[in-house]
């Protein structure tokens, strides 16, 4: 009941929002929250650290913006197309990496991004450093123009809606369940019978389907799609975007994408802008060290005080 | 599909508005200034470009027909999607009415797209891609400087003609680079030279030994840096290193005035090369350099720098001519109006948005022609703007021949 | 395009040679991470800015202080070292029994505020360090002109890298090490002192990453993301050598280097990630490393 109300109050204030601040700052904040939630899916869900997820946005933007540029789709067809894409990366990688565990696992994913980071850099069909630019938006459905900041958002918030409740859906199915209990205690999970790498296989490909939808929804919103969407560095920072607002919560990476994208955003026109990799590394080294549930997590732990 | 036909129906109307009445957007002027603050290219823009436009501001008189100029800056950090995003936050959330600047040419083709979706002029000053005005060319780009046919003309053509004619090139592995190679390569062949290698180096990259290997088992009589910035002098260090310069001659394609200075005179000395402004080519610009000196600790300004100035104030003349900041107008008075100051010589902008003035052969002084430490280039010959920049109807750029 | 009988030799052993340089590189910063997590079990991602720390202590020192480059050569690692040693004693222990992943995201965090910070003060464009007289000049062999300073990496890191793991494996000290990470207590209760060793192998650790620092700046540029450009490749052939593998580490290191100049005779643009290639193929098939034990 009151996660209900919650639930609507926040949908309300994500209607008026572009009314009150700046439209792509918003959906910016949208996208980055979409793919932070994919990750977590993993991390938090399931306790695999990849340190390669950016291949799967970066797949995405890039499948979306050529489609988009190179046959002139509509929106739904070029997010399609990206979609279907990283869920293709997604189900190669995926088998590749989660035969090793920890940080193992970790460093797989790793490698395999950067050889993707390689091929993106190399192909002659994602214009290299200067990457895609001037992806048109389209008109959706071939009706609805998306030109429009204010219809983009909303076009957005509905994507973000639809990704962030399969998320939901997920972790509260019984595949969910049984991710939960790889997660605590994976021998166990053997020895009830259950296909651990199946169901971690599953987990993953989700995870970078839904990485990519953050991604093709992103390149429409910025018209653009570029190296530093597969570059390693984004790779970290989703991480630190779900570690900042509780990994394993629903809300936490959220509210954590939210956090980073705003700091960057008040900093990057500011005399700060140099310090925005310190307070990263800053926020990083507080997290771990004295904060490891996260804005959500720490809240939650608030509020079991006070009620119980 | 209301709001939007509502929105562009008020969109004319302010326009036309506009042009009757010669009225302000938001009542003042408003340039953003995007920058390299920290990367391999800030030494040649950074804070000297954001200075030079202030200073352009200030001679002004700091306002146009009573309306404040107000400059703002952002750091693009060299990537497309920063800058773009930028460009696209300035215009839709600050009423910027121009942009001055954009390094790299990839960041610069992002940020045009952006500008001229939304029908607003970009100055570019230290970009070299000649894409901006042919290819990818727009009503709304002003190209400063020079580019990369002006300095394939200026540098490449010269050589090939006194018998240098295996040429390798190491590209720096963006837009800029590619075309810089690709127009060089066109002048070396059609002047009966051959290109018989090249590698291709990421920005910033740190250790060049290995593409200079490469180039010297080419065989080649000249090597080509088609890049510039620190990764230009990096790899002319690295070539002394290996002892090339003893084999091959070196050649920097696009060297700006402080990497010049940075360079030892050892290693640097005797180089010739072109660029499009030299502080210390006569009293005009000896006098504009010092007050951007006094501003700037004693940096010398690149050609990037003074070029800034210079389309700024252009800029600014041409709002006061016509009375608006509306970007049609301006953009038909900057092209109507010659280019005749400090920085440009016989200049003017060409319909297709190149700014065609004379450029400079220069040559690196050795250690011993130097007077003080700002004592860098001897100029050699002056190229008329005409021989040096590629032609209008050689550019291709559809709406500039459509109108002749 | 070249095909497989017109191979220049001269430039492929050019090739080859450089490779080696780059893998010397290679081989001191993984043998500093391989020892730091093969002793310690942590996973030091701030090695690379640690390095990079290394190139602009010896900067600063030139430039400030009058420190000479093989003065800097002694008193740099001992510097980074030092610091690597508060690092461990504030923030890294309270964290070290813990998942390796913390260990992980913690250091990575550290990097970045080291790589923020010198941005900010040194900008991203790079400083030059000039070369030692000492060093200037070079030899010209049957294939290429070998830089004098080029050759003293060589030979100074293989130096470098053969005493240390000669030190952990062979002697009394390295048992110590790693006995007592093996069983502390036990050695503890045998009155040795376990924490005082263990601080000293980390700051020795990062101090070869401060030495690698030194030696680099007079022939790439010091600059604030030099480490970071770096890590994850060393990274990569430490997973490759066995993590915690001493001796796969510094092995890796080289072969790697080589690997990579195979690679730019070939197929200059991959690089980069040949080693990636190479990491992703090990590990399916030996997914402890080349010469990694089984846990």
């Amino acid at each position: 009941m009151y996660n209900k109300k919650l639930n609507l109050v926040l949908l309300g204030l994500a209607l008026v929002a572009p009314f009150v601040l700046y439209p792509v700052f918003l959906m910016k904040v949208l996208c980055f929250a979409l793919f932070a939630c994919a990750f977590n899916l993993l991390l938090g869900f399931a306790g695999m650290l990849s340190f390669g997820h950016a291949v799967f946005l970066g797949t995405g933007a890039y499948v979306t913006g050529y489609v988009m540029t190179t046959y002139g789709l509509t929106p739904e067809l070029g997010i399609l197309a990206g979609v279907v894409m990283s869920a293709l990366v997604g189900l190669v990688y995926g088998k590749l990496a989660v035969r090793r565990e920890g940080i193992y696992f970790a460093m797989v994913t790793l490698a395999l991004a950067q050889l993707a980071f390689f091929f993106f850099l190399q192909t002659p069909l994602t214009g290299g450093e200067d990457g895609l630019q001037g992806i048109p938006r389209g008109k959706l459905f071939g009706l609805i123009d998306l030109t429009d900041n204010m219809t983009m958002y909303y076009f957005v918030l509905a994507v973000f809606i639809i990704g962030f409740l399969t998320i939901y859906r997920t972790i509260h199915s019984p595949f969910g369940q049984v991710m939960k209990a790889i997660r605590e205690n994976e021998p166990r999970a053997i020895s009830l019978g259950y296909k651990v790498n199946q169901y971690k296989l599953m987990a993953f490909v989700i995870s970078a389907t839904l990485a990519g939808l953050a991604g093709s929804t992103k390149a429409l919103v910025f018209q653009l799609a570029s190296l530093t969407d597969v570059h390693w560095f984004m790779s970290g920072e989703v991480v630190l975007m779900t570690l900042l607002g509780g990994m394993g919560t629903i809300w936490g990476p959220v509210l954590g994408a939210a956090a980073i994208v705003s700091m960057q955003n008040f900093l990057a026109s500011g005399p700060l802008a140099n310090y925005i990799h310190v307070l990263m590394g800053v926020v990083f080294v507080i997290c771990v060290l004295a904060f490891r549930n996260g804005l959500v997590g720490e809240l939650q732990k608030v509020i079991r005080k006070n009620s119980g | 599909m209301k709001l939007m036909l509502k929105t562009a129906a008020a969109t004319a109307l302010i326009t036309v508005a506009g042009l009757a009445h010669g009225s302000f957007s938001d009542d003042k002027v408003k340039i953003g200034v995007l920058t390299d603050m920290g990367g391999v290219y800030s030494d040649i823009t950074g804070q000297g470009s954001i200075e030079a436009v202030q200073m352009a501001v200030d001679d002004f008189g700091g306002q146009v027909l009573g309306k404040p100029i107000e400059v703002i800056s952002a750091d693009t950090q060299l990537k497309p999607d920063i800058g773009s995003t930028i460009a696209r936050q300035w215009i839709e959330n600050e009423q910027v009415d121009v942009i001055n600047g954009a390094v790299a040419s990839s960041v610069t083709g992002a940020v045009t797209k952006v500008m001229s979706n939304a029908g607003k002029i970009t100055l570019i000053a230290a970009p070299a891609s000649h894409a901006f005005t042919t290819s990818a060319c727009s009503p709304y780009n002003a190209h400063w400087s020079y580019d990369v046919v002006s300095l394939a003309n200026g540098t490449v053509k010269p050589m090939v003609e006194g018998g240098k004619n295996k040429w390798f090139f190491i590209t720096a592995d963006y837009g800029f680079g590619h075309a810089l190679e690709s127009v060089a390569t066109g002048v070396i062949e059609a002047n009966g030279g051959e290109v018989v290698g090249g590698v291709r180096a990421p920005l910033g990259t740190s250790d060049f030994s290995s593409y200079i290997l490469q180039a010297q088992s080419s065989g080649a009589d000249v090597i080509a840096l088609a890049n510039t910035g620190s990764d230009m002098v990096n790899a002319l260090k690295t070539a002394a290193e290996f002892g090339v310069t003893e084999m091959a001659e070196v050649a920097g394609l696009l060297v700006f005035t402080p990497n010049a200075q940075a360079l030892d005179p050892a290693i640097a000395g005797g180089m010739k090369l072109t660029t499009g402004f030299y502080w210390d080519m006569d009293d005009q610009t000896r006098e504009w350099s010092k007050r951007y000196m006094a501003r700037m600790d004693g940096k010398i300004p690149s050609m990037a720098q003074a070029g800034a100035y210079s389309s700024t104030m252009h800029y600014l003349k041409a709002v006061e001519a016509v009375g608006t900041d509306e970007s049609d107008a301006v953009m038909a008075k900057m092209k109507e109006t010659p280019v005749e100051d400090f920085f440009s010589r016989n200049g003017y902008l060409r319909k297709d948005g190149r700014m065609v003035h004379d450029m400079l052969q220069v040559r690196i002084k050795n250690a011993d022609e130097r007077n003080n430490e700002n004592d860098i280039f001897a100029i050699e010959r002056v190229i008329k703007g005409e021989d040096a920049f590629l032609k209008l109807e050689d550019g291709g750029c559809a709406f500039a021949l459509s109108q002749e | 395009m070249a095909t497989f009988f017109d191979i220049n030799l001269f430039a492929l052993f050019g090739q080859l040679l450089i490779g080696l340089i780059n893998g010397s590189f290679y081989a001191l910063l993984a043998l500093g991470l391989a020892i730091i997590f093969g002793l310690l079990k942590i996973i030091n991602f701030s090695q690379g800015a640690l390095y990079m720390l290394g190139a602009f202590a010896a900067w600063i020192g030139l430039n400030y202080l009058g420190i000479n480059y093989w003065w800097a050569l002694v008193l740099v690692p001992l510097a980074v070292g030092a610091f690597g040693i508060l690092l461990e004693r504030t923030l890294i222990r309270p964290i070290a029994n813990e998942d390796h992943l913390y260990s992980l995201l913690l250091t990575f965090g550290i990097a970045l505020i080291l790589q923020g910070l010198f941005t900010h003060w040194f900008g991203s464009s790079g400083l030059s360090y000039p070369m030692p007289d000492e060093l200037m000049g070079g030899t010209r062999l049957p294939f290429m002109y070998l830089p004098n300073y080029r050759a003293w990496i060589i030979v100074f890191s293989l130096l470098v890298c053969a005493g240390t793991w000669f030190v952990i494996e062979k002697t009394r000290l390295g048992g110590y090490l790693r006995a007592g990470t093996e069983n502390p207590r036990l050695m503890q209760a045998f009155g040795i002192n376990v924490p005082l060793l263990v601080t000293l192998t980390y700051g020795f650790g990062v101090g070869l990453a401060g030495l690698a620092g030194v030696l680099a700046a007079p022939i790439y540029t010091v600059s604030p993301d030099m480490g970071s450009n770096i890590l994850i490749v060393v990274f990569a052939i430490v997973v490759i050598g066995g993590m915690g593998s001493i001796g796969g580490a510094i092995l890796t290191g080289l072969a790697m280097g080589i690997v990579e100049g195979l690679t730019k005779y070939f197929y200059p643009e991959a690089s980069n990630t040949v080693i990636f290639l190479v990491m992703v193929l090990v590990l399916m098939v030996k997914p402890v490393g080349l010469f990694g034990k089984e846990a």
